[in-house]
């Protein structure tokens, strides 16, 4: 009886005196810091983009068309990144882009997530025939190319904000579903999963118990790069002038305009570029951090 | 030759009866994975399952519990159990049946907890949605089963997840788990392999001794003589599907009567004699039991016919 108290205390020095929670796992995470905080740092400007804005982002004036950031000649007080070819401030038109962005973000992302992952755990759990029957309808649906099929879509259903997010939806939860799928397909397989079988637990038990936590991080993850691509998306649609009405700022649109005078004001192409750039790339790295830190046996 | 030695008669009705359990493997055409095995698990005792493995011991555990591969398929026999064939009992009559009357303490300790819950939601889930406990008592049950598997600090095992513990304290859990739904027959399946030894003894111990407090009957499954003659007070030798010996485990291990159990014993490392050498099964012992086999084959395929 003297063997099994070493054990004990072997057991108790590997896992530490109380086991991490995954909050204090999250916040030991330098990318999830960052990246997260960039997020949230988003977010918040978003939120209170009236308040946080020192301009009327849409307020025109061409006497004041073109000003360079602060710190180059010319620059003017109150236009801190200066201003594009009709004299609206370019720091308020980022800020005020980034509503969109990532309105698109979360809902398309998270739409498209639920639908997808729903389908996915049925396809994975359920057996043959509703696996033949989902597995092809994605196959079917990702054949269609995808830029085509949302500008097709836009075409049918009108332009706007919901448009944009009913495009992403539709064409990305067929990702959710495929990864979601194999992931429950390969916890089915598991010995903890047979072991629920034996001691007589119900289909929707073990569905829920056993196999959903373990999908969880890989959804999670997976969620947030969905959500660095919808940003991605988005732009492209305001780009081409298929996203919400032009009297909204959207990174995509100033981009569009940027383009044209980037000769005589580059920051006017820049500030947008470097938001969506940034925004993707935390969106990432968020996923990334989350991914590690959510997977329990990764994570030590 | 030698038919299947008869049973010793049991005193009551057996826990578990498997009569004439015939198995055959799908893909493999047709093949036979067990050739009408009966055995009987009495009430409070613990009867080993030994064979090499691919002798059909698994087959024979996930039969009892429901979970046999799609590519096997039950080819005749009954699993008396209670006076009812599990075998014949629809999806959710079974599963009403698992959990609360027969459990399961799996092979693999590393793989049989879900890696992403803690303990304490895997152990109160059985108790929960089989005994009907509140999530509060269940939590104190959990408690007091990890103290009786002598484990001493119940409460932090209870917040950690799988792979903070050793192999031999998530051996200890899932004997509590299996244990602490007061079933009356548990399903031992390996449960000292993926052990180094010196666990495996206090696992043994253990559950011999949880057997005995709470008076459940253990199928105990495993490839090892060793292990079978510590804890199992019958035991039946299985070769290829077809059973080569049963009888009181003393008994057989003292004065084997078939040759492959003579033979298997010669196999395992005797430590009180560390001179003797270990002896692989004689090919004529096997070409001896295959013959047997081939003509057991031939005389259900007669009986089929005729």
């Amino acid at each position: 009886m003297e063997h099994w108290s070493t054990n004990a205390k072997t057991a108790a020095t590997q896992a530490g005196p109380q086991p991490p929670s995954i909050a204090g796992r999250l916040v030991s995470d330098p990318k999830v810091v960052v990246a997260g905080g960039f997020i949230l740092f988003l977010i918040v400007l978003a939120v209170f983009a009236p308040l946080i804005a020192p301009q009327d982002p849409l307020e025109q004036n061409l006497l004041t068309a073109t000003l360079p950031p602060i710190g180059f000649a010319d620059a003017q007080p109150g236009f801190l990144l200066g201003t594009d070819g009709l004299g609206r401030d370019v720091l308020s038109r980022v800020i005020f882009g980034s509503r969109v962005s990532l309105t698109v973000a979360f809902v398309a992302a998270g739409l498209a997530c639920l639908i997808g992952s729903v389908l996915g755990l049925l396809a994975g759990y359920l057996g043959a025939f509703v696996d033949t029957v989902i597995s092809r309808l994605v196959d079917v649906w990702m054949a269609f190319p995808p830029v085509l099929l949302s500008i097709l879509l836009i075409a049918v259903i009108g332009t706007g904000l919901h448009s944009v997010i009913i495009a992403i939806v539709v064409i990305d939860w067929t990702r959710f579903c495929r990864v979601v799928r194999t992931e429950t397909m390969n916890q089915a397989q598991m010995d903890y999963v047979t072991a629920a079988r034996a001691i007589g637990f119900s289909r929707p038990a073990i569905l829920f118990r056993e196999i959903l936590p373990n999908v969880v991080p890989v959804l999670i993850a997976l969620l947030t790069l969905e959500m660095g691509i919808a940003v991605v998306v988005e732009a492209i649609l305001s780009f081409v002038g298929l996203s919400v009405s032009s009297d909204t700022p959207t990174w995509g649109g100033m981009i569009a305009e940027g383009r044209q005078i980037v000769h005589e004001g580059w920051w006017v192409l820049a500030a947008p570029l470097a938001a969506l750039f940034a925004t993707v790339v935390a969106f990432n790295q968020l996923g990334d951090g989350l991914a590690r830190s959510l997977d329990p046996v990764l994570r030590r | 030759m030698t038919a299947p030695k008869t049973m010793p008669r049991l005193e009551t009705t057996p826990r578990l009866a498997i009569n004439e359990l015939s198995a055959i493997s799908l893909r493999d055409g047709n093949r036979p994975i067990l050739r009408r095995v009966s055995l009987d698990v009495g009430l409070g005792e613990v009867h080993g399952l030994v064979g090499e493995s691919g002798a059909g011991k698994s087959t024979i555990a996930k039969a009892i519990l429901g979970i046999i591969p799609s590519q096997v398929r039950i080819a005749g026999g009954q699993i008396g159990f209670e006076g009812r064939d599990l075998l014949t009992l629809s999806a959710n009559a079974l599963r009403a049946v698992l959990g609360r009357d027969i459990a399961l303490v799996p092979q693999d300790p590393s793989t049989a907890l879900n890696p992403s819950r803690r303990i304490e939601a895997q152990m109160t889930d059985g108790l929960r949605l089989k005994r009907g406990l509140s999530a509060k008592d269940a939590r104190l049950r959990a408690l007091a089963l990890l103290e009786e598997v002598q484990i001493r600090d119940p409460d932090r095992v209870l917040a950690s997840y799988p792979h903070q513990l050793s192999g031999g304290m998530r051996q200890r859990v899932l004997i509590a788990a299996a244990f602490g739904l007061e079933p009356k027959l548990v399903i031992a399946d390996e449960p000292t392999t993926a052990l180094d030894v010196t666990v495996q003894k206090q696992i043994l111990r253990l559950i011999r001794a949880l057997q005995e407090r709470h008076g459940t009957s253990v199928l105990f499954v495993s490839h090892d003589l060793g292990v079978v003659a510590k804890i199992c007070d019958r035991v039946t030798v299985l070769y290829m599907g077809k059973v080569v010996e049963q009888g009181a485990t003393a008994e057989v291990l003292a004065a084997p009567r078939h040759a492959y159990t003579k033979a298997l014993l010669a196999a395992n490392p005797r430590y009180d004699r560390p001179d003797t050498g270990l002896e692989p099964t004689p090919p004529d012992v096997i070409a001896a039991l295959r013959a047997e086999i081939a003509a057991f084959d031939a005389g259900a395929a007669e009986g089929r016919n005729g």
